[in-house]
């Protein structure tokens, strides 16, 4: 357990001193939040579907915390031989214990990056339906987080060079977001879009977010939250077994 | 010194696909020593301290430390030794307090002794004052007496040092190995380094086993070396040994990424 906390405090504490990192991980949302939101607003408006900045607010959020998440698991490629990871290899604690507290701190620096963009809508104009709602949509953000921090540590145990870092983002964590429904409604998609939307675990967390704080949920929160609740077991098993083959 | 070796290889092989690093390898250290492994480039001397260390399986052959069986007992052998990698594994968004804290947390040194026991490394290694700085801002001859410090905060019994030296200053070379020398005196810790300066081995070494094409070829103390090869410097005898053609590794992945670590560390 103390090997857990330790791991842990270490990425959130990295996280707080890193200012610079965290104002300049702001500008990704804060663009598609205001160019966007405001862009496409006018065009949202007159399809009869309501305020953009409304619909896309949690989309964002959603993005914010799949960025920070992923990033945690390649930050870990460049830590497995320049950094911390091999000190932590060859003591004497279960590699389960590493990859846990890692995984945990990588999820909690996402929790706290997806705060602060929702600080972020706040200012901007957004505003949620009920206040009783925003913990339960945390609780949303929390298994995203951890969905994706899982997927990240699977996915840096396994690959070995930088250059699989391009790979990532632009095969695996663009289609994520962009499929997730954060930036448009799932209603009347396409059949091949409609199905690719439905096998992303993303869509699921930004349609639960969006239930929670706006009041109108695609798939149902009960949906959403079994199926992050899923796929974050599957992929915390999944990242814990590839974990446990590195070979440094 | 006792006479039980307290690192005992025997006719240990690591293939990776065609490749073999490691072939046939077999060598005691004596508890108590400085024992150097000395060969060129792709020798096989990392390929080694990795299985040593638990990071890698050999493919066959056995490797013992303090008595236990290293593949069988990774944990318990974990205990036993502190390792000091070719390439850093420090926290540098940490501070040096919190790199050994972590360090001894990691190794189950209970809180009290712990405070102390860095204290007294921290000290020894002349980075108290700094101990509150991120490892960040420290000179690559500090961050290795970092290093050292955190590897020897679990009291191990046996100290690997894999490359020590590399890229550093000569006078952080000289005070590096000041340090090692007085600690195998005062924490009776046997320390197991790999170089390829020969000056260092001839220096600090007890004994010395030279490498090459993963095979052993020589082992004994450096005047041992130098009367079976004819020569009077160790480098000759090196030369003896292992030949004067220049070895091309093929680049790996790790190689690549030490290339951009150095642009973009220090």
């Amino acid at each position: 357990m103390a090997v857990i906390f330790v791991l842990w405090l270490r990425e959130v504490k990295k996280y707080l001193r890193s200012r610079v990192q965290i104002v300049a991980s702001l500008g990704g949302p804060l663009m598609y939040l205001g160019v966007l939101g405001f862009g496409l607003g006018p065009v949202f408006r007159r399809a009869g579907e309501g305020s953009y900045l409304q619909f896309m607010a949690p989309g964002v959020i959603g993005m914010a915390v799949l960025f920070t998440a992923m990033f945690s698991g390649i930050a870990m490629l460049w830590d497995r031989q320049f950094g911390f990871l091999k000190e932590t290899l060859v003591a004497p604690v279960p590699r389960l214990a590493i990859m846990i507290g890692r995984t945990l701190g990588g999820a909690t620096v996402a929790v706290l990056q997806g705060a602060l963009i929702f600080a972020v809508t706040l200012i901007a104009g957004f505003r949620p339906e009920s206040v009783l709602a925003v913990p339960l949509a945390f609780l949303v953000i929390v298994l995203i987080a951890v969905v994706f921090a899982a997927l990240a540590t699977a996915i840096g145990s396994t690959i070995k060079e930088m250059q699989g870092f391009q790979m990532v983002m632009n095969f695996l964590v663009m289609p994520i977001f962009f499929l997730s429904g954060a930036i448009y409604p799932l209603q009347g998609l396409p059949r091949v879009l409609a199905a690719l939307t439905r096998i992303d675990p993303l869509t699921y967390g930004v349609d639960g977010v969006r239930g929670l704080l706006t009041g109108s949920a695609y798939f149902g929160v009960g949906l959403d939250l079994a199926v992050l609740f899923g796929v974050g077991v599957l992929f915390v098993a999944a990242g814990a077994w590839r974990f446990s083959r590195i070979e440094a | 010194m006792s006479d039980r070796p307290i690192i005992r290889v025997q006719h240990v092989v690591k293939a990776f696909g065609k490749v073999t690093a490691v072939n046939d390898v077999s060598f005691d250290v004596r508890a108590g020593e400085i024992f150097a492994f000395l060969g060129p480039n792709g020798a096989g001397k990392t390929t080694t301290i990795k299985m040593l260390t638990t990071l890698l399986r050999p493919t066959t052959g056995s490797l013992e430390l303090d008595g236990l069986d290293v593949t069988a007992h990774p944990m318990d052998v974990r205990k036993r030794f502190g390792v000091v990698f070719q390439d850093p594994s420090l926290d540098s968004d940490l501070t040096a307090w919190e790199n050994m804290d972590i360090h001894g947390v990691l190794y189950h040194v209970p809180r009290h002794p712990r405070r102390e026991r860095c204290e007294i490394l921290l000290r020894m290694f002349e980075l108290w004052d700094r101990r509150d700085d991120l490892v960040k801002t420290f000179s690559g001859g500090m961050k290795r007496r970092l290093e050292i410090a955190r590897g020897l905060l679990h009291t191990p019994k046996v100290l690997f040092l894999d490359e020590p030296t590399l890229g550093l200053d000569p006078q952080s070379r000289n005070q590096m190995w000041t340090h090692v020398r007085s600690l195998n005196q005062t924490e009776r810790v046997t320390v197991f380094l790999t170089t390829h300066y020969m000056d260092e081995a001839d220096r600090v070494a007890d004994r010395i086993a030279v490498i090459d094409h993963g095979r052993i070829v020589a082992t004994g103390s450096a005047a041992e070396l130098k009367d079976q090869t004819g020569t009077d410097s160790l480098e000759a005898a090196f030369l003896a040994l292992t030949g004067t053609t220049i070895r091309d590794e093929s680049a790996t992945a790790a190689d690549q990424m030490r290339q951009v670590a150095r642009v973009w560390r220090r």
